[in-house]
């Protein structure tokens, strides 16, 4: 397929976790000059495969070169200075230094042994530049920053770094759609600069617009390589998932009216600017999406139903009744039923260096205990229980949970929330960096739960989420309801122009199809 | 116009403290009998110099998201020291200086070096080897006693042209030639960088070691300047234990007090000198209202739990509830 030799060259790598087989002989070549997608489940081996590529972890077995030249990177800057540099999943930003300060962090311009600010602020201001983040001030505390933005900073960060081979690590899944459109015009620039960049997305369609190559990893190993768009999206997860790939979406059920009040209804709901009175109802065995670009109030809704915010005005109804949300606690009491899945995993959702079983204990302490004391058999019979029901896939309930799957990770922080039997479940996007057998397996269970009786909020940034899963979505914009899609009404054209907020004529073109 | 809103942005904590101590200053000033007069500065400033060299220690440390709970020991240890060797002709009291400064970074360098190599928490660490600092210090000034070269210490506590303190000069050179090169270099951006995000730090190719190693380093020197100047301002030395602890704390609540925060990579240790001349400004406050000196504690304990508080009015404000635990 392609001639020249290639820029860098790994054969037969290894690495054991324990007992755990995380990367099996695998091999790889990357070109100058082309985009290389790398395709596989998480736990398939490419995480694993790009820590020894930046330097994070050693090999056990095989052998790396660059340039024709065997490599071993003690530390990520020793890669870095090599020409390998990655943008991580899991940010590596500073939150309280300033982007300028972050951009150059690892090699900041000096003059007589100090920061050299102005020539630092104006490197980085370039850097920001080639990565379409102009917007952004180099003076801005990245702490001050939201997600989408700081994902700009990390990617203008690497650039300024004048790296060899880029890595991109789930790079765009915190982004806007018009994030997504600038940074890929910029890989595609850097591509033809001579770049070669490696590219990691559970996103198919991104991979289908941006890449040259793709290879798919599973089971530690490299499994296929083959010319993107020659593979159909089906044949691809069939690869990756290496079984017969079926519908991911479950069935939707028609649901019947049965005249009851909504399980949650919301009345002019206000929150400073951010919330402009948003006015719903979700009723018992329904999952209404929440669609539209990032940053547009979702997660401050979400964060109001449970009682986060402060000042709140309009009203929540519970059941017909009006209700006094005022904190966490009083959200999931048993007469409210609340729960809220987090967005950020690491800090919110779960306590990384406690068990399994102390995670899935934290929100629901009071089920099991007797007088204020824990009664561990009742716990442990409950908990097991849970293990099963949603397939966490853990060698004991006492293991850390920083030592599960990402995937895994996700799954106890649903499990979590689901030991409080809540009747209402809101999700911040919840599947953000799964792989797709654990999407499946969220989607089902989503379905699973409303069918039992539960009312569904689920915030998702992508697109065939809402499609599959969801029987109505609220597109916001701005801090308000944009537009309300039921039923066949929700197409990727729908949400993506009402997520634009493009005016009625367009809109209505748009439903058509 | 947005350049000077990052600016105040980055400054807050630092400014905070500056306002507090001048607030602070100008109810001590205005009461007291002997009115604004040099001589009551040069007293004050005296007095407040001390906690100020430990209190930048500590927020150098701080910012690393560390603590050193060794500062006050190494103060006392330094001091006892100054009182054996700080003495004599020009020629043999630069020599002492010399050794005395020499000693405090050998503590901070032994500091440095077991938390980062042996990957021990700080705060056990430091405790640890503030009580082996102590020991020595017992070792060399079982009784309080000694001498010190009194033209310098009368030179260094004085007046400089008959109004400025010199102590306060001191203090200033010591900032100006310590702290703003360490915070402009590549070290102490890693610095801040490793108290901000250790795992973002590294994972960026800062320099997390040598920054923390130099952090313990310079709070050694720090606190051994401070050991000087107890030196030349008592004319002895003294292993006093609970004075070598008091600074200790007191240190801690000066770089609270300076907007330092205490989760690492936030604040100045410009905001910890005024922190630390706010805080002494407290405890004298006390004798400009003529109280009974019984009332100190009590009285400082409540000024200081105010002066914190002003820090924490932000929080009052927060409208999503997550930005409290920020």
């Amino acid at each position: 397929m392609i001639a020249a030799e290639p820029l860098f060259r790994a054969e037969g790598l290894s690495k054991r976790y324990g007992g755990v087989v995380a990367l099996d002989r695998a091999d790889l070549e990357v070109h100058p000059g082309r985009i290389h997608a790398i395709l596989g489940e998480n736990g398939a081996g490419k995480s694993t495969l790009i820590k020894l590529m930046v330097g994070v972890v050693a090999p056990d077995e095989g052998r790396m070169t660059l340039g024709g030249r065997e490599v071993a990177f003690a530390s990520p800057s020793a890669a870095n200075d090599a020409g390998i540099v990655c943008i991580f999943q899991e940010l590596s930003l500073i939150p309280d230094l300033s982007v300028a300060d972050n951009i150059m962090i690892s090699h900041p311009p000096t003059r007589l042994g100090m920061i050299d600010r102005r020539a630092q602020r104006r490197i980085a201001e370039e850097a920001l530049h080639r990565a379409g983040a102009g917007d952004i001030h180099p003076r801005a505390l990245v702490r001050d920053l939201p997600l989408s933005r700081r994902q700009m900073v990390e990617i203008a960060k690497a650039l300024a770094r004048q790296p060899k081979i880029l890595i991109l690590d789930e790079a765009t899944s915190a982004l806007t759609a018009s994030d997504v459109t600038k940074v890929f015009e910029v890989l595609k620039r850097l591509r033809s600069e001579g770049l070669a960049l490696l590219y990691i997305s559970h996103r198919m369609h991104e991979i289908a617009e941006l890449a040259d190559d793709c290879s798919v990893f599973r089971n530690g190993r490299r499994i296929s390589t083959f010319a993107a768009g020659t593979r159909t999206d089906a044949e691809v997860i069939e690869l990756m998932i290496g079984r017969e790939y079926k519908h991911v979406f479950p069935d939707k059920p028609a649901r019947k009216p049965d005249g009851r009040p909504p399980a949650l209804q919301c009345k002019k709901l206000r929150w400073g600017d951010r919330l402009k009175d948003i006015s719903f109802s979700l009723h018992a065995g329904e999952i209404i999406g929440l669609g539209g670009l990032d940053g547009q109030g979702q997660r401050e809704l979400l964060l109001a139903l449970f009682g986060v915010l402060r000042d709140t005005s309009g009203d929540i109804l519970i059941d017909g009744d009006k209700a006094a949300i005022d904190s966490p606690v009083a959200a999931k009491s048993e007469r409210i039923g609340l729960a809220l899945i987090p967005e950020d995993r690491k800090t919110e959702g779960l306590m990384l260096p406690m068990s399994v079983r102390d995670n899935l204990s934290a929100a629901a302490f009071d089920r099991f205990a007797r007088f204020g004391i824990i009664d561990r058999q009742r716990q442990s019979a409950l908990i097991d229980e849970m293990i099963r029901l949603i397939e966490i896939k853990t060698a004991s309930p006492d293991l850390p949970v920083s030592a599960l799957s990402g995937g895994n990770q996700q799954k106890v922080v649903i499990a979590k929330w689901l030991m409080n039997k809540p009747r209402i479940i809101l999700l911040n996007d919840p599947t953000r960096g799964i792989d797709v057998g654990t999407k499946q397996e969220i989607y089902r269970l989503l379905r699973r739960l409303a069918d039992e009786g539960a009312a569904v909020l689920l915030y998702s940034t992508d697109y065939d989420e809402l499609i599959g899963c969801c029987d109505r979505v609220l597109v916001m914009y701005d801090g308000a309801v944009r537009r309300e899609l039921a039923g066949a009404e929700i197409t990727e054209r729908a949400l993506v122009s009402s997520a634009l907020n493009v005016d009625d004529g367009e809109l209505a073109e748009a439903s058509l199809t | 116009m947005t350049e000077w809103r990052y600016w105040l942005a980055e400054q807050r904590g630092t400014l905070l403290a500056i306002g507090i101590f001048v607030a602070m200053f100008l109810i001590y000033a205005t009461n007291h009998p002997a009115g604004f007069s040099a001589n009551m500065v040069q007293t004050a400033s005296n007095k407040a110099t001390l906690l100020a060299f430990v209190a930048m220690a500590q927020a150098i440390v701080v910012i690393t998201a560390g603590i050193d709970l060794s500062v006050g020991m190494i103060l006392t240890l330094t001091n006892c020291l100054a009182s054996w060797i700080v003495v004599g002709t020009a020629t043999e009291t630069a020599l002492g200086v010399v050794g005395v400064l020499g000693t405090g970074i050998l503590c901070g360098m032994i500091n440095g070096a077991i938390v980062i190599f042996g990957r021990l928490q700080p705060i056990v660490t430091t405790i640890a080897t503030g009580a082996m600092y102590y020991g020595v210090a017992l070792m060399l000034r079982p009784n309080p006693g000694g001498a010190v070269n009194e033209t310098l210490a009368d030179a260094l506590t004085g007046r400089l042209f008959g109004v400025l303190p010199t102590s306060l000069v001191a203090l200033a050179a010591t900032a100006v030639l310590i702290w703003v090169p360490y915070s402009c270099s590549v070290i102490g951006r890693a610095a801040f960088a490793t108290g901000s995000s250790e795992v973002a730090a590294y994972m960026s190719g800062a320099p997390i070691r040598a920054a923390k190693f130099m952090a313990y380093t310079l709070a050694g020197l720090l606190s051994a300047i401070g050991g000087l100047f107890l030196t030349f301002f008592s004319y002895t030395g003294e292993a006093a234990y609970a004075s070598g602890n008091a600074y200790t704390l007191f240190s801690i609540a000066a770089v609270v007090l300076g907007g330092v925060s205490l989760m690492g990579g936030r604040g100045s240790a410009i905001g910890a000198i005024f922190g630390a001349l706010a805080f002494r400004t407290i405890g004298d406050l006390l004798f400009v209202f003529d109280f009974d000196p019984l009332w100190q504690p009590l009285f400082q304990g409540i000024v200081l739990m105010l002066a914190v508080s002003i820090g924490a009015f932000g929080l009052l404000r927060v409208r999503n509830r997550l930005e409290w635990f920020g």
